[in-house]
């Protein structure tokens, strides 16, 4: 009896070699600016071509700039790169998504899905650890290194050592307001940011089955903040109208071929997990980080432990100087906290229904004086619709800046990033140290808090989770 | 890659978990240099006052004091090396003179980049990193031996570690995997026409 895992890792297994790793067969190499440019540089010192360009797909993202009426990249650093992507890419005949009116770019964890080009039962690389995304799709999805992605584009496939297994229900139904991120940031305030170490986790039960694609593509974004390089949710009946003709997906008859393959994409009952964990989906509030690690995690409304209290050293050493960084204390209520900065965007969380989330907790009200708030959309194709449905003025009426399409002020790598000691909520997925920006402050939450947070000028909770709480 | 075998020198303690590799590398350093350049980029938020060495060392930071300026090996705490895939916080390491890392688990991507690049990923429990770290705090030598996985410090019984066989070995020799898989190109091809029949939809035909 099988595990999806174990599916998914079989039928990609070209050789078993020593030591518990297998070469397996790449269906999917995605490539960005900011990993790619330097491989492929060495792939070609080294005299080695490109094996299967045609599984190959690049984009833009990291390093692109976000403001309107952009070219390349902001500096002159940051175009060279854009540029040096581009021209490898042509030369080497790697499609390339790029920005332009009728340019498909977009942070590549957005497109893969939203091409169709992740597709249940494919494995899918990529030079970024949040390619752990794709897994929302039923696929094998993990984040390689540079010298992995050499080996990649020179025989379109890799080495990797079989991981263990895990399996995390999320019984019951999430509260109102309640959202994906929640539920990941939840499971990490649980399990510690090194709970998944070594594992492919599965993540199953009626709150994962209930929730849209894009609630998928989140909760498996963060499987890397959980230790897991590996994050799988079992293709079903939304899956698969998802993909239904989606730009790379199989068409016609070729689809029904597809789909026939992806309905036995699931774990067989019996089943066994290396490990298996359970949560009660309707006890999730919704998360805020206080600190700087994932696992640094509260409800809202909770107040923010006191290192004190943890009994191993490293663990109480990392949380106090969490707190000296964060500038915020033991005891202290979130809402306490004043915003300098909101970013909603990021691959974990600038798909449209993120940007619908947000968009109706702010429509008719306007940002707090003291808050500078930016919306960057995951994708042209994300911005397209959501100017269709009228967000981008819903956005900008309420005070927010609209921008285009990168990774942005997540990570920061273009530029667009938070100051010194300024607080900001983002909706991204690391609030490492430095993380966007030196000094920079950060604070994770969902869509719904970063927008109530924009509104209030400090940590709040959307009114549906308030009035939730309060009954 | 470059063959280990055994490193020997000053082992600096960085113990806390979740040393991420943002904090290891910055990312304005992994997009505006090259490899080669980061050395003097490593840990900079904690090794500096501000941006970078010109803005001056902190002294309480542990690669500042002068019994680990040549540390060759990190102690570290859980989850060392989480976050970001970037192979810059190993090269950063390398170039900075650490060729292996001692600590109780480490970020999975990280520890492949480790050992594509040999650089020796140790994982050992906690107490024992803290013996190593408690007879070694006067920057007394370190002997970290891949060929007998035991690592020996004056003063304390040599502690051994595990290491998967196959990883040790091709640490020791320094293989190439991209050599390697390449002579595997027929098995690679024969399971590519197979899969493109089973698979055709997977495929850009």
């Amino acid at each position: 009896m099988n595990t999806l895992f174990d599916k998914l890792w079989d039928s990609h297994t070209i050789e078993h070699l020593p030591g518990g790793v297998d070469l397996l067969q790449v269906d999917r190499h995605l490539m960005h600016e900011l990993t790619g440019v330097e491989a492929v540089r060495v792939l070609e010192r080294r005299g080695l071509a490109v094996d299967s360009p045609a599984l190959t797909f690049a984009t833009v993202d990291h390093v692109i700039s976000t403001a309107p009426g952009r070219r390349a990249g902001d500096e002159d650093w940051s175009t060279q790169m854009v540029d040096a992507m581009r021209g490898q890419m042509a030369h080497h005949a790697i499609p390339i998504f790029d920005i332009g009116k009728t340019g498909k770019q977009g942070i590549v964890h957005v497109i893969g899905p939203e091409l169709g080009l992740s597709l249940p039962g494919t494995s899918i690389v990529c030079a970024d650890s949040h390619t752990c995304t794709h897994g929302a799709m039923g696929a094998l999805a993990f984040g390689i290194g540079s010298t992995e992605v050499v080996h990649v584009l020179a025989t379109q496939t890799i080495r990797q050592k079989r991981p263990k297994t895990m399996r995390v229900r999320f019984n019951g139904r999430l509260r109102d307001g309640v959202s994906a991120k929640d539920m990941i940031l939840y499971l990490i305030g649980r399990l510690s940011a090194a709970g998944g170490t070594g594992h492919a986790i599965e993540y199953a039960g009626d709150a994962v089955e209930a929730l849209s694609m894009e609630g998928r593509l989140t909760l498996c974004n963060l499987s890397i903040e959980l230790g897991a390089k590996f994050g799988l949710v079992a293709p079903d009946e939304t899956t698969f109208a998802y993909l239904r003709g989606k730009p790379y997906s199989p068409q016609g008859a070729k689809f029904d071929e597809a789909l026939a393959d992806w309905k036995a994409l699931a774990s067989e009952n019996g089943a066994l997990f290396d490990r298996e964990e359970m949560v009660d989906a309707s006890a999730i509030g919704a998360q805020v980080t206080w600190g700087t690690s994932p696992e640094h995690v509260i409800s809202v409304d909770d107040v923010i432990p006191d290192p004190a209290a943890l009994d191993d050293e490293p663990r109480r050493n990392a949380a106090q100087s969490a707190l000296d960084y964060m500038g915020v204390h033991a005891g202290q209520h979130l809402d306490e906290l004043s915003v300098d900065r909101v970013f909603i965007g990021s691959c974990t969380n600038s798909r449209i229904e993120d940007l619908r989330t947000a968009a109706h907790i702010v429509e008719g009200q306007h940002v707090a004086g003291s808050v500078t708030a930016w919306v960057v959309p995951g994708s042209l194709s994300v911005a397209r619709q959501a100017e269709q449905e009228g967000l981008d003025d819903i956005f900008r009426s309420a005070g927010f800046e609209w921008r285009e399409p990168g990774c942005s002020m997540c990570v920061g790598a273009n530029g667009d990033v938070v100051g010194r000691g300024e607080r900001c909520v983002s909706t991204s997925n690391r609030n490492f140290v430095g993380r966007q920006g030196p000094g920079a402050r950060t604070h994770l939450a969902s869509p719904a808090v970063a927008a109530a947070s924009a509104l209030a000028g400090h940590i709040a909770a959307p009114a549906s989770v308030a009035r939730e709480a309060g009954a | 890659m470059k063959a280990v075998t055994t490193i020997t020198g000053p082992a600096a303690p960085l113990l806390r978990d979740n040393v991420d590799t943002d904090l290891i590398i910055r990312i304005e350093r992994i997009s505006q240099l090259v490899r080669g350049q980061l050395g003097p980029y490593l840990l900079e938020t904690l090794r500096y006052q501000g941006n970078g060495p010109e803005s001056g060392a902190r002294s309480d930071f542990v690669l500042n004091q002068p019994a680990f300026r040549d540390a060759c090996t990190l102690l570290g705490g859980k989850n060392f090396g989480c976050g970001s895939s970037r192979e810059m916080a190993v090269w950063a390491l390398e170039e900075a003179g650490i060729r292996c890392v001692i600590a109780p688990s480490f970020g999975d991507i990280f520890y492949n980049n480790c050992l594509q690049n040999g650089l020796l990923p140790v994982r050992l429990n906690a107490a024992a990193i803290q013996r190593i770290a408690d007879a070694s705090c006067e920057g007394a030598n370190v002997e970290v031996d891949l060929r007998q996985l035991e690592i020996r410090t004056p003063g304390i019984k040599a502690i051994s570690f595990d290491f998967d066989a196959a990883q040790q070995q091709a640490l020791l020799e320094g293989l190439d995997e991209i050599d390697q898989t390449r002579r595997l190109a027929s098995k690679i091809a024969n399971f590519r026409q197979a899969d493109m029949k089973a698979r055709g939809w997977a495929y850009f035909a």
